[in-house]
């Protein structure tokens, strides 16, 4: 990508839309531009269903004058819509006049962070349309108790622009390939299920990099090993969470209660705890949009400021939260590259992209072996989390006993429930194993956007189980 | 009564006009905008107010389908739409029942859906009843301060079109006010959350949104963990919705032909217990999720699935209709222009019993008072059955409510909790979700806590 490629809306257009955007007083004003292309390919039952193009194209304008934030959104990208969106969004902000000034924007920032070989819109269809057969003969090959196989293809290309009337002028193109398959398996005992899904930050040749067949294999075995599994205990047990399979346990205990939004409104137990121990020393937590390639990796973010890595929990000491602008500018400091926002309809807010933690120093067999009695955890579902009182649930959909030290019997689907600041303190093994998880979507206030975790094998001393035997 | 969008009509009409000798094209034409508003502590924090639109085609040729869309009523995206659609088929799989709905002949129940009022409601009103809700919610409690004050209100116009004849096009808006509240003990600190929803802003109860946000962050204060045991459960009507909805995707006549329903192969079975009744009735305006036309322009319908605890149906898109042998019952889906029609429940109610919760309480020696759930997204499996949610709420001491109770999950199987129906309550819910609620008693529940 070159500083010349052509933008999606002319900087003098703009500029003019950034003056509109603040000519009722406002202190700022910001145009973010997207038109994303995507296709999409489901398989069910054998079948190719469908394939599906979409196409999203617009702008969002935002103005902020004293704490009210005024938002408007087109799909009229031409200088007249986008004037007409500026108006409603200053009138959105501000009920009183102003004076009028000019913005004058800066060089355009780019901090691409992928690169790209397979552009996904130079693929043939019938070459993504092949994948999903792959899978599909995979996984139907592993177990004759195998009685469907779903699996989805998605790709999307998505150009950003982004203008502020502090000058910042940037622009971005992200891409991202997902495969998912969802595999039933059927037993004396009824059904069961596994999925597996593999995501990232490039086009095409994220299947010359990763085996799918291995892929829809380990959904299909998921399915068939919990056709005997036994209800999971309930109570409070130890946890020992595999490599790349439990980062949605940070995301959830302490991941958003780390976000500036909610720090500032008094909605989160990490309020007032930075230079705090708040969790187990081995911890040291990550959050880092420049991870090439993973779910959440993204060259800036949707307010025009580049990606960057920070680190949120150092050997246990809350050492920072996340920032968007409008949080930033407020404490007067520096956003930190967490400003995302689902599509050009949605506002900005304090978002994670990658988060995870770092190595410790323990060796993941022994972690297993040092557990007399517990239950291991081979792949987390998705969770949720009340901020304020730091409970959080998260559901497990892989998960096996530990009997003296040794991994045993398959346990049938439930969730674990826990107190954020409790289980990060209660971490007292960390293997030297790291590993990513797999691609997500993250929820907060009605938008999603895709995030990455990873963290190496670990063992929580008490969580509570919510199964159903004794 | 129906209000007609000729305007888009006519584009969804000019598309479909555009099929060619073999082709069945779907077209599928939407616009509408949004205000919201959000107030914390006094001032507006912002004011979105924002219009789209957009349009989707389905075109199937010989058994194989193909889709598109683009976020804009432009010609030209259209043409290009359509194109891309077009192209799209030749790369599904032949499915012999692949194809669009025909008419039926059932006639739409006329509902009201647009409401003069609400669309003329100044923006002025909109901030001021949102800074009022604030400070209700506010004056609720001393130990209250607030997270947000919501208004949100939208529009929004469709219309439909295909080539088997199907034509429909229809106007809607709708309103609804919430507070989010934070309430603090020392150390602690636990949330709220009020609502309510209207045809109009006359309709809202501000004072009870304000009290519900107020009641649900403070009376957790000071709760503890349970130890863990088995127990009868109490579902508040806004748990009761949740957990029936749910249940949906085992109705779901696509899955049950496909082998992923927990009810395929059990038509006429007693899986609930005797005095459990469900119906599927979007045509009921009470629902919040009532409808006149379902996802491919049929009429929507009133449906029996469970009657006195025997399974009685399957819902139906024409798709998993024709799988099955059978007809549509007016239940395919679909999330606007952009997506395609799937098979689900419109408004589901269990029919009430006569007693209210506190009877049903009054009647439990011991037991839990369920008033909110999570994780039901990660712990609940529709296809096993398998059933385990985070969960607070109060003990059930002697017939009466006792003390906060936080931090441990529910556990049971779907299968089980229907025949483990122990009485159900009189007080219908009509919440903002895909469900009505009232209170459920079921028996033999694990709760899993310290």
């Amino acid at each position: 990508m070159s500083n010349n490629e052509a933008l999606l809306v002319e900087p003098e257009v703009l500029s003019r839309v950034l003056s509109r955007g603040k000519s009722t007083g406002a202190e700022f004003s910001e145009v973010f531009v997207e038109d994303k292309r995507s296709t999409s390919a489901g398989l069910d039952d054998g079948k190719v269903e469908q394939v599906s193009s979409g196409r999203d194209r617009g702008a969002g304008i935002r103005v902020v004058k004293g704490d009210t934030t005024g938002f408007a959104h087109t799909s009229d990208l031409s200088e007249k819509g986008l004037l007409a969106a500026a108006e409603a969004a200053a009138a959105a902000a501000s009920r009183g006049g102003g004076g009028v000034n000019s913005v004058s924007l800066n060089a355009v920032v780019r901090h691409p962070v992928n690169t790209i070989e397979k552009w996904p819109d130079e693929i043939a269809k019938r070459d993504k349309v092949a994948i999903l057969q792959r899978v599909d003969s995979a996984a139907r090959a592993v177990h004759k108790a195998i009685v469907q196989v779903s699996a989805g293809y998605g790709d999307s290309r998505k150009r950003i622009l982004i203008a502020n009337s502090d000058g910042v002028l940037a622009a971005d193109e992200q891409v991202r390939t997902l495969l998912r398959v969802s595999v039933v398996a059927s037993g004396d005992g009824g059904m069961q299920t596994g999925f597996q899904s593999l995501g990232h930050t490039i086009g095409f040749e994220v299947f010359d990099q990763n085996d799918i067949e291995e892929l829809a294999r380990s959904a299909a075995q998921q399915a068939v090993t919990k056709l005997s599994a036994r209800p999971a205990p309930s109570g409070s047990l130890p946890v020992v969470i595999k490599h790349g399979s439990g980062g949605v346990l940070f995301h959830e205990a302490c991941g958003h209660g780390l976000e500036a939004d909610i720090i500032s409104k008094g909605a989160s137990v990490y309020k007032d705890k930075r230079g705090e121990l708040v969790a187990s020393p081995l911890v040291t937590l990550i959050d880092d949009g420049t991870m090439t390639a993973e779910w959440g990796a993204i060259g800036i973010d949707d307010e025009g400021h580049p990606s960057q890595r920070n680190v949120l929990i150092q050997d246990g000491v809350l050492t920072d939260y996340m920032w968007d602008y409008l949080r930033a500018r407020k404490e007067g400091r520096r956003q930190s590259g967490n400003g995302r926002r689902q599509s050009y309809q949605h506002l900005p807010m304090v978002r994670m992209t990658n988060t995870f933690v770092l190595n410790g120093p323990h060796d993941p067999d022994a972690i297993v072996r040092d557990t007399k009695n517990g239950v291991y955890v081979a792949k987390l579902g998705g969770g949720q989390v009340d901020t304020a009182s730091g409970d959080f649930v998260f559901g497990m959909t892989e998960a096996y006993l530990i009997e003296n030290g040794e991994i045993t019997e398959p346990l049938r689907d439930g969730n674990l429930i826990g107190n954020g600041p409790q289980v990060l303190r209660d971490i007292d093994l960390l293997g030297n194993d790291f590993a990513m998880g797999n691609p997500g979507t993250c929820g907060k206030d009605g938008q999603g956007v895709p995030v990455g975790d990873g963290q190496p094998t670990l063992r929580v001393k008490s969580l509570t189980i919510g199964g159903t035997a004794a | 009564m129906k209000v007609e969008v000729p305007e888009l009509q006519a584009i969804a009409d000019r598309i479909v006009a555009q099929a060619k000798p073999g082709e069945q094209v779907e077209a599928y034409v939407g616009r509408g905008g949004e205000t919201s508003v959000r107030v914390y502590e006094g001032e507006m924090e912002h004011f979105v107010s924002a219009q789209s639109d957009g349009v989707g085609i389905r075109v199937i040729k010989d058994g194989r389908t193909g889709t598109a869309y683009a976020g804009t009523l432009d010609e030209s995206a259209i043409a290009e739409v359509l194109a891309e659609a077009r192209d799209n088929v030749q790369f599904g799989t032949r499915d012999e029942f692949a194809g669009l709905a025909m008419p039926d002949g059932v006639e739409p129940v006329p509902q009201k859906f647009w409401d003069d009022e609400l669309a003329n409601f100044p923006t002025e009103s909109k901030v001021d009843l949102t800074k009022d809700l604030e400070r209700r919610a506010l004056a609720a409690d001393s130990r209250v301060r607030s997270e947000s004050a919501n208004y949100d209100d939208g529009w929004g116009e469709t219309a439909f079109a295909t080539t088997t004849g199907i034509r429909t096009s229809g106007r809607a808006n709708s309103c609804y006010v919430s507070v989010v509240t934070l309430a603090d003990d020392g150390d602690e600190t636990q949330t709220g959350f009020g609502f309510s929803v209207g045809d109009s802003p006359k309709d809202f109860d501000l004072d009870k949104a304000a009290r519900d946000a107020a009641d649900r962050a403070t009376r957790l204060l000071g709760a503890t963990k349970p130890s863990t045991k088995r127990t009868t459960i109490v579902l508040d009507p806004y748990v009761t919705s949740q957990f029936v909805s749910v249940l949906s995707s085992a109705f779901n006549g696509e899955n049950v032909s496909k082998g992923r329903s927990i009810f395929a192969d059990r038509l006429g079975e007693q899986v609930a217990v005797p005095f459990f009744t469900l119906v599927d009735d979007p045509t009921n305006k009470l629902a919040y999720t009532a409808t006149d036309i379902d996802g491919e322009g049929l009429a929507a319908r009133r449906n029996v699935l469970i009657k006195d605890g025997v399974l009685q149906m399957f819902v139906h898109s024409s798709y998993s209709a024709r799988r099955m042998k059978t007809v549509s019952t007016g239940n395919a889906t679909r999330g606007g222009f952009a997506g395609s029609p799937g098979v689900g429940c419109l408004a589901m109610q269990v029919t009430p019993g006569a007693k209210s919760q506190a009877e049903l309480i009054a009647s439990i020696s011991d037991g839990v008072l369920i008033q909110e759930v999570s994780g039901l997204h990660s712990g609940v499996n529709p296809i096993s059955g398998d059933f385990s949610t985070g969960a607070s709420g109060m003990t059930i001491v002697n017939g009466a409510v006792g003390a906060p109770i936080r931090e441990f999950t529910i556990g049971s199987t779907l299968q089980r909790m229907l025949q483990d129906i122990v009485a159900i309550g009189n007080d219908v819910d009509w919440l903002p979700m895909r469900a009505a609620g009232l209170s459920l008693v079921i028996a033999d529940v694990t709760i899993s806590g310290s």
